[in-house]
């Protein structure tokens, strides 16, 4: 145990001699230079990162159900299909299919995306998000007992209306910590938006914070952008937790 | 006059396995049909197979004189006029006990709101649990949640109710209510098909007493006849010992039967079954006529 400490305070003592400290400061941390973020970084780029995220996790939700009630289907082509669907949208990187989708729907259309850059990302990112959450939403559906499915029809109710009153109310539940999990991912993910060209308008916080480092020549304008994305991250983490014991505890 | 319920010819197989080998029955309106059998003898894959919970392999069954197996057949509709009870409640663990009575009025039979509210108050009060609309299933004991469950069947109104071993799972003291219950609905003349384990009311209750092993009916007929003097040695084995468990000879030992326990549809719970008639006087006649 007091090795351990001991072992602590002398990396930290050979850490504080050995770096440049002001040359840290200058790259990192050098405020002065990165008054002009301000107040975009919150009007702007974070709410664009928000509008991202939230728009792309909408999509994510509403057809990462349809694909996981396709996977549970008694229809082999639906469970077929659904599969493919996870399988390729979990295997390609998430930055490679917003590429596709936010360089190629537009061409593939034959005009700009509905709803611009938004809808492109809503897309793109949502597909991805689908992939993920469909399997989340398949673990709760699974996790109702199935009795609950039978007593629901045995009182008349036809399957989708069992599903819809009975089942999913009760599965989703079971999944609010790994969805709230995936929409923290979701909103680091949004970063991936900066590498499609986006008009000022559009830009999000990683996008902001590369700009402005070629103006200042020096990094402190992505620590200022990683801060702005623990605001949120971090919060949400620590409900994520939360959620996880009270549900640990109620099992 | 056509059968209430009628079934000819039922197969049922799961996989290789072949449960149901061949069942013809008839209910009629009003009677009380008790289905016994050692687990694994195909009785609660019967009884599912009336409202087709359970697709039968072959065979037909009839509702009031519609077939269910019929593949054109509205089954949704079929099954509002079926009330079934599960051994383990199945209430909807995320709804208030009045939810859980007033949901499928509303969404299935479009009743209005009031309305439903007022047909599961009555039939609340009929199970002895009026006041505890508001509740959730978790913070009810067994006896009270298989009598919401009975409730909520009833609020369908249903011409056929079916249970599936529906005080399996309970806490021996709590069976008498259920069964007091089920007894009370007997009584207003309700057409029931009852898979139990409890032979004192098997033998006050029905009006016939069916007796299952290895998928068919080995035996049927009045509970005097069958539990009181059976004809068949299956029936008399089963007999002795759900009856009197505490006296099973050596040579009778469970060794394994091929049809035994295969489905793990059943709890072993019969074998606690006659401790609960201590306190019911038919119970213990039933016993001693043995």
């Amino acid at each position: 145990m007091i090795t351990q400490y001991v072992l602590f305070v002398v990396v930290l003592v050979v850490l504080a001699f050995t770096i440049d400290w002001p040359k840290i400061q200058e790259t990192f941390f050098d405020f002065k230079a990165t008054r002009e973020m301000y107040p975009d970084l919150f009007t702007v780029a974070l709410k664009n990162t928000v509008i991202y995220t939230v728009s792309a996790y909408v999509v994510g939700f509403v057809l990462g159900l349809v694909v996981a009630l396709m996977r549970l289907s008694s229809v082999a082509l639906y469970r077929w299909v659904a599969l493919l669907f996870v399988e390729i949208f979990r295997g390609l990187p998430a930055l490679l299919t917003l590429l596709i989708i936010g360089f190629g729907l537009p061409v593939a259309l034959g005009g700009p995306v509905p709803g611009g850059t938004v809808g492109a990302v809503a897309v793109g990112l949502g597909l991805v998000a689908a992939a993920y959450m469909a399997e989340t939403f398949r673990a709760g559906i699974q996790a109702v007992p199935r009795g609950q499915m039978e007593a629901a029809r045995s009182l008349g109710m036809s399957y989708p209306r069992a599903m819809f009153s009975i089942v999913i109310p009760q599965g989703l539940r079971i999944i609010i910590p790994p969805l709230t999990n995936e929409l923290v991912l979701l909103f680091k993910d949004s970063s991936l938006v900066s590498a499609l060209g986006i008009a000022a308008a559009g830009v999000e916080l990683t996008k902001m914070g590369s700009d402005f480092a070629i103006n200042t020549a020096d990094a402190t304008p992505f620590v200022v952008a990683g801060a702005s994305y623990l605001i949120i991250t971090v919060p949400l983490g620590i409900v994520v937790r939360r959620l996880e014991a009270r549900q640990a505890k109620a099992r | 006059m056509t059968h209430m319920v009628e079934i000819r010819d039922l197969h049922k197989s799961f996989g290789s396995l072949e449960v149901l080998k061949g069942i013809d029955f008839t209910v009629d309106r009003g009677q009380v049909i008790c289905v016994i059998g050692p687990s694994g003898s195909g009785k609660s894959t019967l009884l599912r197979c009336v409202n087709l919970l359970e697709t039968p392999t072959k065979g037909q069954v009839f509702v009031e004189g519609l077939e269910l197996t019929h593949p054109d057949v509205d089954i949704d509709a079929a099954r509002r006029r079926v009330g079934m009870v599960f051994q383990q409640f199945n209430l909807f663990p995320h709804l208030t006990v009045l939810d859980n009575i007033t949901i499928a009025q509303r969404r299935v039979l479009k009743r209005g709101k009031a309305e439903a509210v007022r047909v599961a108050e009555e039939n609340l009060a009929k199970v002895g649990l009026e006041g505890k609309g508001r509740s959730y299933p978790a913070q009810l004991s067994g006896g009270q949640q298989q009598r919401v469950a009975i409730a909520r069947a009833l609020a369908m109104d249903p011409d056929l109710m079916l249970f599936d071993e529906p005080t399996s799972a309970l806490d021996p003291e709590l069976v008498g209510d259920v069964l007091a219950v089920m007894r009370q609905l007997a009584d207003e003349g309700m057409t029931m098909i009852v898979v139990t384990h409890e032979m004192a009311f098997a033998r006050d209750v029905a009006d016939r007493v069916v007796f299952m092993d290895g998928g068919v009916i080995v035996e049927e007929g009045s509970p005097d006849r069958v539990i009181g003097a059976p004809e068949h040695p299956r029936t008399q084995t089963f007999l002795r010992r759900v009856l009197d468990p505490t006296h099973a000879e050596p040579d009778e030992l469970d060794t394994g039967h091929p049809h035994r326990g295969l489905t793990g549809e059943e709890s072993p719970d019969m074998v606690k079954g006659p401790s609960r008639h201590g306190g019911e006087g038919a119970g213990a006649g039933g016993v001693g006529a043995l």
